[in-house]
């Protein structure tokens, strides 16, 4: 057995290193260490409350209006604040737009540059891939940053600018929608519509969600043109659908809260069984392999010492467990337990979720979010408020945003004293599918994930590595903040 | 071409995407500026971007242009190791240093690899510094008397995150030779930007006149007097650029933090305003108090009932009076 260390590993959002043990070309073991540790937890303790809207979101520069979200739903619950039905919409179509630019983004520049490698010359698809997809000039990133700065615009329209915007609080979002900027969102949303069509699925959005099937899905790969047809080829010839497997269990805390059911719904969801409510309370974060003491604990009563020098630690990340298990989060999860049908079939053909089916499920979710930004324009009531009065008296008590961001669930537990933040815990999807092994020694995620990978006489530098790692879209700066 | 991220949230990258309408790669490219590495954009990865960068830091491999995203963490006890570089024993400090020595010019993305930024909020657990400055103290990770190659010193791109134009315009104009000390501000920031104050151009400009303050938010009135706006004292061009489209900080109602400043994480109470004896504590830039406050009596004096009204609405709900139409 020989152990490897990888990294940099870019094309994820902050820094990854992977220790690799060997043996006759398959991987044995892996940890995953988040080598960034910020101290936002810290920063955020005796600040007042609503300070939370301005550093939270500061987390991630990918996923801010998520940390936002996250943040003013907690303090919500703190404050007792019924917020206004606009605010609720104008969010979520902001939340949409962040989360459709983090899958396409993750798709197009993250995750399929490593099939233009060398290592694949030669594959009928080769010559695609790499006219497609090859970094800095390849037709993807062409065609796609423009879209993105395009869609991007809803931003400037609901919260000014994109990232890091104070426009999501408690009671709703700062800015009422007059009829020009409802009409300028609607025109936007057509437009990304009309583009992710016709670059990346190849058929409408309606025609692509009818797909039910694993054979639904094979004859549109085959008729179709656009990067998702493309890579479901690539993934068909290389592999895909048995690379990376998940832990088994999948979670969502539930999708684009509405005024009444979220968008996607909330639950757990495993191979064996249906969808089961989440036991919230059941939620731990273990130290025993972090860069950090304390025993394990809910993130309710949870806090953060690090200790850099901490001989069994191996990562700035805690592993968070439910009811002792690690769980798999994102697209994939949300749109299992939300019981979409064709996700759910590709995820019956194996049991387990794999590079294909964590790539699949963030383009389904894509052209499902479409139509819910259409409904929700349509619902804004031109009449009605977009932001609700806190209370007048400083907050006291303690609440939690449960959302879910582009890569799954995210949860912040806060607590008030007499106006200050007296605790503030976070929990990022990739602390979750990135976690180390707790105390009992599980491996998180995609440490579970990449065993028994076959790397082959390329070990460590195998492209399969990539492809796993970077299937969970994974986000570093989030994972340890 | 180097651009390198430090202790970051990743969000000066992902602004700086959104840039033009070929984005950003292409405006790099017709710039001349060859990228030889982007955390977010380079197909190099492990062992090949380690031996990069060892080749530049061994002048063997030419550097023009080094660009650092996020804080320099020199915790803890000054050993870097909150943020060392995956796949080496080295923190990114150590890194951006023997980078820095070699580079013709080293920019600071964003207001952390300018003044450390928010990670250095107290009770700042990470020891987060700029590269330049610690704070607005002049000294940052790269010490007092860095100049680079050019003779430059650290050009900071402010902002948090900092408009894509500011990032693309400066690094542009770096690769023309046509931004030379002289074009900085104290602080290093590009005068072309750092000249102006976020107030100029807000289009609560008649709210601001007469002081028809925003009280809740959503309101549509000038939201420096209650709602902690900061706009007439920050820099930057941001109401006279558009963001996202035809956004800005103001327009949506986000009260300005001016995240263009050094040491802007260390308030308390972002979206309340500091006062004292009932008068802001932050007063507009260049203006006494005394005129302000006479100034400000006046014009609340002489609010048109239409300014007062729809200051504290979230849309107008008297418009301005205008001549009948007629049939």
């Amino acid at each position: 057995m020989t152990r490897h260390i990888v990294g940099p590993f870019n094309r994820v959002e902050g820094d990854l290193e992977l220790r690799l043990d060997i043996e006759a070309g398959v991987v044995t073991e892996a940890r995953v260490t988040a080598p960034l540790y910020r101290g936002f937890e810290q920063i955020l303790v005796g600040r007042p409350a609503l300070d939370a809207l301005a550093i939270a979101p500061r987390i991630c520069g990918i996923c801010s209006v998520s940390q936002s979200i996250a943040a003013a739903s907690a303090l919500r619950a703190i404050a007792g604040v019924e917020p206004a039905p606009n605010g609720i919409l104008a969010a979520n179509i902001a939340h949409a737009v962040e989360n459709i630019a983090d899958h396409l983004t993750h798709f197009a520049i993250f995750f399929m540059p490593d099939f233009t490698r060398p290592a694949y010359a030669g594959r009928h698809w080769y010559e695609a891939a790499v006219a497609a997809f090859t970094p800095h000039t390849g037709r993807a990133t062409a065609e796609l940053l423009p879209a993105r700065a395009r869609l991007l615009h809803v931003m400037g329209l609901i919260a000014g600018k994109w990232p890091h915007s104070l426009a999501f609080q408690p009671g709703g979002t700062t800015h009422a929608l007059d009829l020009g900027s409802r009409m300028r969102l609607s025109a936007v949303v057509e437009e990304f519509a009309r583009f992710f069509e016709t670059s990346f699925i190849g058929v409408s959005a309606e025609a692509f969600l009818d797909l039910a099937t694993p054979d639904d899905l094979f004859a549109y790969a085959e008729a179709h043109d656009g990067f998702l047809p493309l890579f479901l080829k690539i993934a068909a010839d290389t592999g895909c659908d048995r690379l990376g497997p998940g832990p088994g269990l999948l979670m969502g805390l539930g999708g684009y809260h509405g005024v009444e059911a979220p968008l996607f719904r909330a639950g757990v969801f495993g191979a064996d069984r249906d969808v089961a409510v989440i036991d919230v309370a059941a939620i731990a974060e273990d130290t025993s392999h972090a860069w950090m003491t304390g025993e394990p604990a809910h993130p309710s009563i949870g806090d953060t010492r690090p200790d850099a020098d901490k001989p069994a630690g191996y990562s700035f990340a805690k592993a968070p467990r439910l009811a002792g298990k690690p769980v798999e989060v994102g697209a994939v999860a949300r749109q299992a337990v939300d019981g979409h049908r064709l996700i759910r079939a590709v995820l019956a053909l194996n049991h387990r979720s794999s590079v294909t089916s964590r790539i699949l499920a963030r383009m389904v979710e894509v052209a499902r979010l479409i139509g819910a930004m259409r409904g929700w324009i349509r619902a804004i009531d031109p009449k009605g408020p977009y932001c609700a009065d806190m209370p007048a008296k400083p907050l006291d008590g303690t609440g939690a945003g449960l959302i879910e961001a582009a890569r799954g669930s995210l949860g912040h537990w806060v607590e008030v004293r007499s106006g200050r933040i007296a605790r503030y815990q976070i929990i990022a999807p990739t602390t979750w599918n990135f976690s180390p092994r707790d105390a009992a020694g599980v491996p998180g995620p995609l440490e579970q994930a990449l065993v028994r990978l076959e790397v082959g006489d390329d070990g460590p530098e195998a492209v399969a590595v990539q492809h796993v790692v970077r299937s969970f879209d994974p986000c570093m700066v989030c994972t340890a903040h | 071409m180097i651009w390198l991220q430090a202790g970051s949230c990743g969000g000066c990258t992902m602004s700086a995407l959104e840039v033009g309408t070929r984005g950003l790669v292409a405006d790099f490219a017709a710039s001349g500026i060859d990228l030889l590495f982007h955390p977010s954009l380079s197909l190099a990865s492990g062992a090949e971007v380690v031996a990069l960068f060892d080749s530049v830091a061994a002048g063997d491999t030419p550097l023009d242009i080094l660009c650092v995203e996020g804080s320099i963490l020199a915790g803890p006890n000054g050993s870097g190791r909150f943020n060392r570089f995956a796949g080496t024993d080295k923190p990114v400090m150590t890194l951006v240093r023997d980078l820095a020595s070699v580079a013709g010019v080293t920019v600071g993305i964003g207001s952390c690899a300018a003044f450390g930024g928010i990670p250095a909020a107290a009770p700042d657990p990470t020891e987060a510094r700029g590269l330049a400055f610690d704070g607005s103290r002049r000294g940052g990770a790269l010490g007092l008397d860095y100049r680079s190659r050019r003779g430059l010193p650290v050009v900071n791109v402010a902002g948090c995150a900092p408009h894509p134009g500011w990032v693309v315009e400066t690094l542009t104009a770096l690769a023309a030779g046509l931004l030379n000390a002289e074009d900085l501000d104290g602080f290093g920031r590009p005068r072309f930007f750092a000249d102006h104050l976020a107030h100029h151009g807000c289009s609560r400009n008649e709210f601001y006149e007469f002081k028809a303050s925003a009280e809740r938010s959503s309101d549509r009135g000038c939201m420096m007097e209650h709602l902690g706006c900061k706009a007439t004292q920050a820099v930057g061009d941001c109401n006279q650029r558009r963001w996202n489209g035809s956004g800005s900080c103001t327009d949506g109602g986000s009260t300005c933090i001016a995240c263009t400043a050094p040491g802007f994480e260390a308030m308390a109470g972002f979206q309340t305003t500091a006062k004292l004896a009932g008068i802001p504590v932050g007063l507009p830039v260049d203006m006494p108090k005394a005129w302000f406050v006479a100034l400000a009596a006046l014009s609340k004096s002489a609010t048109p009932k239409r300014v007062r009204d729809n200051s504290r609405a979230d849309r107008i709900v008297v418009p301005p009076g205008r001549p009948q139409g007629g049939r």
